[in-house]
């Protein structure tokens, strides 16, 4: 494809946008529903079980962390792999019927993103607890009081952590192809409509559909920027 | 789905909706089949054409599945399906005779092209001997692009390298280059390197990106490509919606489905041939 070629998608991107195109949105709204569930149950489970990580010391941890870490790089295909196999018909969880759902998506992509929370969020919470041991022993915090604590002091970093995972999820094509099967109105999301629509040859189509994805990506990003600067500016404003 | 969330309609009148469209909807509406097809029926909009023909007519839904013959074969014997739609011939009846499928049925043809770059580096054009072209691709070590995926296409191909007397596996990384992909991707890629590949010709005429391939070799009888459908054993996997899917193999084996196939048109070409033009089963 030439340089004129991709100038024509980056207007044909804006044009999809543009006109709401019914298709386009019905894939763009299960995207961001099946990565932002993704993310937010593997925040529910993954940022208490960092913080206590992070915070209590207890056999095996070195080895659970280590393990975590390399998660981080769990290719996703594979992830799919072993997920279709555990959903399929003929594997141990087939009579739920999920494959091919948004649900064994969300499943995947949960799987896939929780190691990231919890590698990196425990990192940060870690390096805070040098500076708020001695404060949190002195008042006495203590369980999972502390971990609730120490949590919400690091909101901020954290949600840097929520949005590398979400960067991750929603730009991920391996699993959800495999455990989604890329089905027109049921399971297609940006990334397998993507990867579609260059398997038909239809590069234009392709990258403007990849520019509607950074578009949503940037969205996302600047909501969550601004959100924080607002709630920031709320508590300067308190104290 | 998501739209629902952000109009909050109150409960009488979704309630009423509810109603409403139970009463409106046939017996089988809502019934969902799944159908594990091959990349060449959906990149050729084929599918995109019949499907919501048949929705409209019966109520059932269709969901495809489209990967190579070979993982659509795979998914079905797990049960991940109710109805396959590939062509392959022998690896059908081989899914057949382990007892995956209970009922097969033809369904339509088209037929395959080896395609190479303007310039004919081979030195095939115009020849209707698929495997002695092949052996000349060989020969002269033009470079090939094999889907390598299992699929109906690669099987296709493989046979004929095995009819030309050849293999060119040994080759595999120098001339000939094993894609690991679908047919879209394949044409993508012989068509950014100057590669010769085969492909079957629906995929062709609907395919975009062709760079400058252009069809060489056409016409020889081992190219045919017939399409077969298959049910998936509800013995053996008692989810199988067995009435849903007949009811989906007749009518696409039926006059109504036969007589789409044959309308179908991309860029003003036909792409497939029913098997049963007359309607006849």
């Amino acid at each position: 494809m030439n340089g004129n070629g991709i100038a024509q998608s980056f207007s044909d991107a804006l044009l999809l946008l543009a006109r709401l195109d019914a298709d386009v949105l019905e894939i763009v709204l299960l995207s961001l529903k099946v990565s932002l569930t993704s993310v937010g149950i593997a925040a529910i489970i993954g940022l208490p079980a960092a913080a206590a990580l992070a915070l209590w010391h207890f056999r095996g941890r070195t080895v659970m962390l280590v393990v975590i870490s390399a998660l981080m790089g769990l290719p996703p295909v594979l992830l799919g792999l072993v997920v279709y196999l555990l959903l399929s018909r003929s594997g141990p969880l087939g009579v739920l019927g999920l494959l091919y759902t948004p649900t064994a998506m969300i499943i995947a992509q949960t799987l896939l993103v929780l190691p990231i929370i919890i590698a990196l969020a425990q990192r940060i919470i870690a390096s805070m607890w040098e500076e708020y041991a001695e404060l949190m022993r002195s008042l006495q915090v203590r369980g999972w009081q502390l971990v609730g604590t120490m949590l919400f002091e690091a909101r901020f970093a954290l949600m840097t952590v929520i949005l590398a995972a979400f960067g991750r999820a929603i730009a991920e094509v391996g699993a959800v192809m495999i455990v989604g099967g890329n089905i027109n109105h049921a399971t297609r999301v940006m990334t397998t409509a993507i990867a579609l629509e260059t398997s038909r040859g239809n590069l234009a189509l392709a990258v403007a559909l990849g520019c509607v994805l950074l578009m949503l990506a940037l969205a996302v990003n600047a909501a969550v920027f601004l959100l924080g600067r607002l709630s920031g500016e709320r508590q300067g404003a308190v104290a | 789905m998501a739209s629902c969330a952000r109009h909050p309609f109150s409960a009488p009148f979704m309630a009423f909706l509810l109603l409403l469209v139970f009463l409106m909807t046939p017996a089988q509406a809502g019934e969902t089949i799944i159908l594990q097809s091959t990349t060449s029926t959906q990149n050729s909009g084929l599918l995109d054409w019949l499907l919501p023909k048949f929705t409209e007519k019966t109520g059932i839904r269709v969901k495809v599945v489209a990967v190579g013959t070979g993982q659509a074969l795979k998914n079905a014997a797990r049960g991940d399906g109710d109805v396959v739609l590939v062509h392959a011939r022998k690896a059908e009846e081989a899914f057949m005779q382990a007892g995956h499928g209970t009922l097969r049925r033809d369904v339509m043809h088209n037929d395959f092209v080896i395609v190479c770059p303007k310039d004919d580096p081979a030195g095939i054009a115009g020849s209707r001997n698929a495997a002695a072209a092949l052996a000349r691709i060989a020969r002269t070590k033009t470079r090939f692009v094999s889907r390598g995926d299992d699929s109906g296409t690669h099987k296709k191909e493989l046979a004929l390298w095995k009819k030309a007397g050849i293999d060119p596996r040994p080759e595999s990384g120098t001339w000939y280059l094993e894609a690991g992909r679908g047919m879209g991707a394949t044409l993508n890629m012989a068509a950014a390197m100057g590669a010769c590949t085969l492909t079957d010709r629906g995929t062709w005429i609907s395919h975009k990106n062709r760079g400058d391939l252009r069809i060489v070799v056409e016409g020889d009888p081992a190219l045919f490509n017939p399409y077969g459908v298959m049910l998936v054993n509800p013995k053996r996997h008692p989810h199988v919606k067995e009435q849903a899917a007949r009811a989906f193999i007749d009518w696409l084996t039926g006059p109504e489905g036969q007589k789409l196939i044959a309308a179908y048109r991309m860029n003003g070409q036909q792409l497939f041939f029913p098997a049963h033009p007359g309607g006849t089963q």
